[in-house]
């Protein structure tokens, strides 16, 4: 149900419709991207980024969100904390439940090995469950490999490291058989033939999907093998420091966040694959990430000596929900644009070509937005300008959307609105961490046996990640990363448990005069208003 | 519309708590004061982390949907349901048939389902699980994964099932069976990726490994992009 101002918008993106499906819009030329991206994108905006005063990068930029929980100090005293009773010895410990932790345990298991999985919330509490548009591979007779690296690249900024595109797009099909061989049900032609489609920036038609819940169709299977393969799995236990033995990893200290206790754990080789950043809520931005996503492993990875690359950037996805209120910043998957869909503005008329890259497409939604004032106000103050998803029936048939964008669909109809009928209002929110810490085509971060999949990696994605190469990421990465976290667990005996790298780093906070008050990683972000905790009193 | 928010009561867990209406369950508990640990995890009705049951003041209905989801209303009397103990058969699907003998050998109480309808009444996706359960009942592997394709195993169907069967297991069952023996293969798939591994894109993923970033960027903007052809 829309407010009565926004239905005057509709009527008029109504009105223009048949003229616009058969408007062209060209592609922007590299100058137009610079200058969009440079003058609108939140990235390029004044007091976005701050040098950071300590560790690996220091004297470095990156996102001030990111940048305060480098600058802070660990949760526990390093000076006064027991380690000496180990709880959990293993080959491999897994940080983290989601695509890629639970592609790592499965791998490492497969390498048999001792594996123990440890994640925050519950195992598939993540992204990956929530990824609706679908997972790139180049596998059909026009497309290539090759190309796919192009692609991937030049949605970067080509700035992605060449080792990791070059593994992404080489493991591809292969990952896409595996996820076959688990039970995945793919959206095919009778003859067993992918339907894949474009995404932003895609040169060939290489999205593969199961309906729109492709990230949750692979993660429940990943999930049911994890189950199935008798991997332990410890629940609401997220990693609150690595351990270190002059400078290798040698395990992690949990922290049950039900009973309040912590749980040493030493492990022969050590994964990371712990997420995002979205719940930082970077620029006040909304978002689309899940709860968890508050940068934890990037935190004790750095204290621990890792580098991290292009954390000088956050993906906005451009087309969050701005209505109604109570989704606003969940995702309106970029599967609609995909199908025909396009974005209006309040007069009813085009500003952009819809198939741009993500970065591209938010920038251009934000000068629509802000500084042309041709958005939609609601009355909550959100703006946003019109996704017309209307089209995508008209283009593909009646009921294409209740076929191919279930959950879509789902989404709106629980807030009376139908989408086969009524346009979405969409606007920026914050969806991807591009960069992370720094890996190399085994996983391997710069901590010796230490390895990073998934989110919390960077590199591969250069500045900008492209639609439905996070999931295959988190595939194609969690497998190498479990392959060989497995195979060097095996050669490796296990190290002395210490926090000598939290002490250290500790001195170098105090010598750059950092407050002590701040502690990360913060594990969860608090939506509580700020008069109940003003009232909080601790018994 | 006027610029106050108009206050509700609603009764998380027996306590009576006012918020503003037009908030999900789940912002409003978070509005009264609470900070979730369990029972919240994507937010956006993907998870199915946040099942809650409701009844209404003087009503004897029990409702049930997802927190992130649902308008909290007035007097509303509201429980999350923080974790099922769920039975869950461990196999290995590669040694499985994708028949109904399967399904019944490692889930023997699926027999027991007395089509009540109860399961499709508390699905928060609005799917049809007991037509997916009589389906499974009957060995019909496909259509039970084709109907339950939505589910997002948040355990309101088991909570409230009177012959105890957890049928969200049961789904995923069906699709893993479904997805792996039934599907066609995508052959092209397997084909692509014996090419790769036959050393065929080496030379061409060398050259752009080395490439430099004009000559990239030239590349990028010369590829040619395959046609949309959706547009009538």
């Amino acid at each position: 149900m829309y407010e009565p101002g926004m239905m005057e918008s509709i009527y008029r993106l109504e009105k223009t419709r048949s003229m616009r499906m058969k408007q062209e819009i060209s592609l922007l030329s590299s100058e137009e991207k610079y200058d969009l991206l440079h003058k609108f994108h939140p990235d390029y905006k004044k007091g976005t980024l701050r040098e950071l005063k300590v560790g690996p990068n220091k004297g470095e930029k990156v996102i001030q969100e990111i940048a305060n929980l480098f600058e802070a100090h660990s949760q526990i005293d390093p000076n006064n904390f027991d380690i000496s009773e180990i709880d959990y010895d293993v080959d491999v410990l897994v940080i983290g439940g989601g695509g890629a932790g639970a592609s790592a345990s499965l791998t490492a298991k497969e390498n048999k090995t001792n594996v123990l999985l440890a994640t925050k919330l519950r195992l598939g509490d993540s992204n990956t469950m929530m990824a609706q548009g679908g997972i790139q591979a180049a596998d059909k007779p026009n497309d290539s490999p090759p190309l796919h690296y192009l692609d991937v690249v030049g949605g970067g900024g080509f700035s992605n490291t060449p080792e990791l595109v070059n593994a992404l797009v080489r493991d591809a099909p292969e990952a896409i058989i595996w996820l076959e061989e688990l039970g995945v049900m793919f959206d095919k032609e009778n003859d067993g033939k992918m339907i894949t489609i474009h995404g932003g920036g895609t040169s060939r038609k290489r999205m593969h999907s199961a309906r729109d819940y492709t990230g949750g169709e692979i993660m429940k299977n990943l999930r049911d093998e994890v189950k199935n393969r008798n991997i332990e799995v410890i629940e609401f236990s997220p990693a609150i420091e690595l351990l270190t033995d002059n400078g290798k990893c040698t395990g992690a200290i949990l922290y049950n966040l039900e009973t309040d206790e912590y749980v040493v754990v030493r492990a022969k080789t050590t994964i990371l694959a712990t997420g995002g950043a979205g719940r930082l809520h970077v620029q006040d931005f909304p978002t689309s990430n899940h709860y968890g996503a508050t940068a934890d492993g990037l935190v004790i990875a750095y204290r621990a000596g890792s580098p991290v690359i292009f954390m000088d950037n956050i993906q906005y996805h451009p087309t969050g929900a701005a209505y109604p209120e109570q989704i606003v910043g969940l995702l309106v998957t970029e599967k609609c644009r995909g199908l025909g869909a396009q974005l209006v503005n309040n007069d009813g008329n085009r500003f952009i070509y819809e198939l741009e890259t993500r970065d591209v497409e938010s920038a251009a939604i934000i000068k629509e937005c802000v500084h042309r004032d041709r958005g939609i106000k609601t009355l909550t103050g959100m703006q946003g300008v019109w996704l017309d998803t209307p089209m995508i029936d008209i283009i593909h048939g009646k009921d294409t959307i209740q076929k191919k964008l279930p959950a879509m669909y789902r989404q709106y109809q629980r807030f009376d609105i139908d989408m086969s009928k009524e346009p979405l209002l969409v606007y920026p929110t914050q969806h991807f961490q591009n960069g992370g810490i720094v890996v190399n085509e085994k996983a391997e971060t710069k901590v010796i046996n230490l390895y990073g999949a998934g989110e919390v990696e960077g590199g591969v994605h250069g500045r900008n990640r492209l639609m439905g190469n996070s999931l295959l990421e988190c595939i194609v990465f969690g497998r190498r990363a479990g392959k060989n976290a497995a195979l060097k667990a095996k050669e490796n005996e296990h190290g002395k448990l210490t926090l000598n790298h939290i002490v250290k780093y500790h001195m170098e906070l105090k010598a750059a005069n950092i407050d002590v008050d701040k502690m990360s990683p913060v594990l969860l972000p608090d939506y509580r208003r700020k008069e109940t905790i003003a009232r909080m009193i601790d018994i | 519309m006027s610029k106050e928010k108009k206050m509700i009561p609603i009764y998380v867990t027996g306590k009576k708590y006012l918020v503003p209406y037009g908030l999900t369950i789940m912002k409003a508990m978070e509005y009264a004061g609470y900070r979730y640990i369990r029972g919240c995890g994507c937010r956006g009705g993907f998870c199915g982390g946040c099942g809650t049951v409701y009844r209404f003041k003087d009503d004897y209905k029990l409702q049930s949907g997802l927190a992130c989801q649902t308008i909290a209303e007035e007097n509303m009397y509201l429980v999350q349901i923080p974790f099922f103990p769920a039975n869950k058969a461990e196999y290995d699907l590669d040694e499985l048939k994708p028949a109904g003998g399967t399904l019944l050998k490692l889930y023997p109480e699926l027999a027991r389902c007395v089509s009540c309808n109860t399961c499709t009444k508390v699905c928060p996706q609005d799917i049809e699980v007991m037509d997916y359960m009589q389906a499974a009942l009957k060995g019909d592997i496909t259509n039970a994964a084709d109907i339950s394709f939505d589910c997002i195993m948040c355990g309101l169907c088991a909570a409230r099932c009177p012959a105890e069967i957890v049928q969200y297991n049961i789904a995923i069952l069906c699709r893993r069976l479904y997805g792996k023996n039934i599907a066609p293969k995508a052959e092209h798939v397997r084909t692509r990726a014996a090419e790769i591994s036959d050393g065929k894109f080496d030379t061409e993923l060398k050259t752009l490994m080395n490439a430099d970033k004009e000559t990239l960027k030239k590349m990028y903007i010369e590829r040619d992009i395959e046609p949309e052809e959706n547009k009538r």
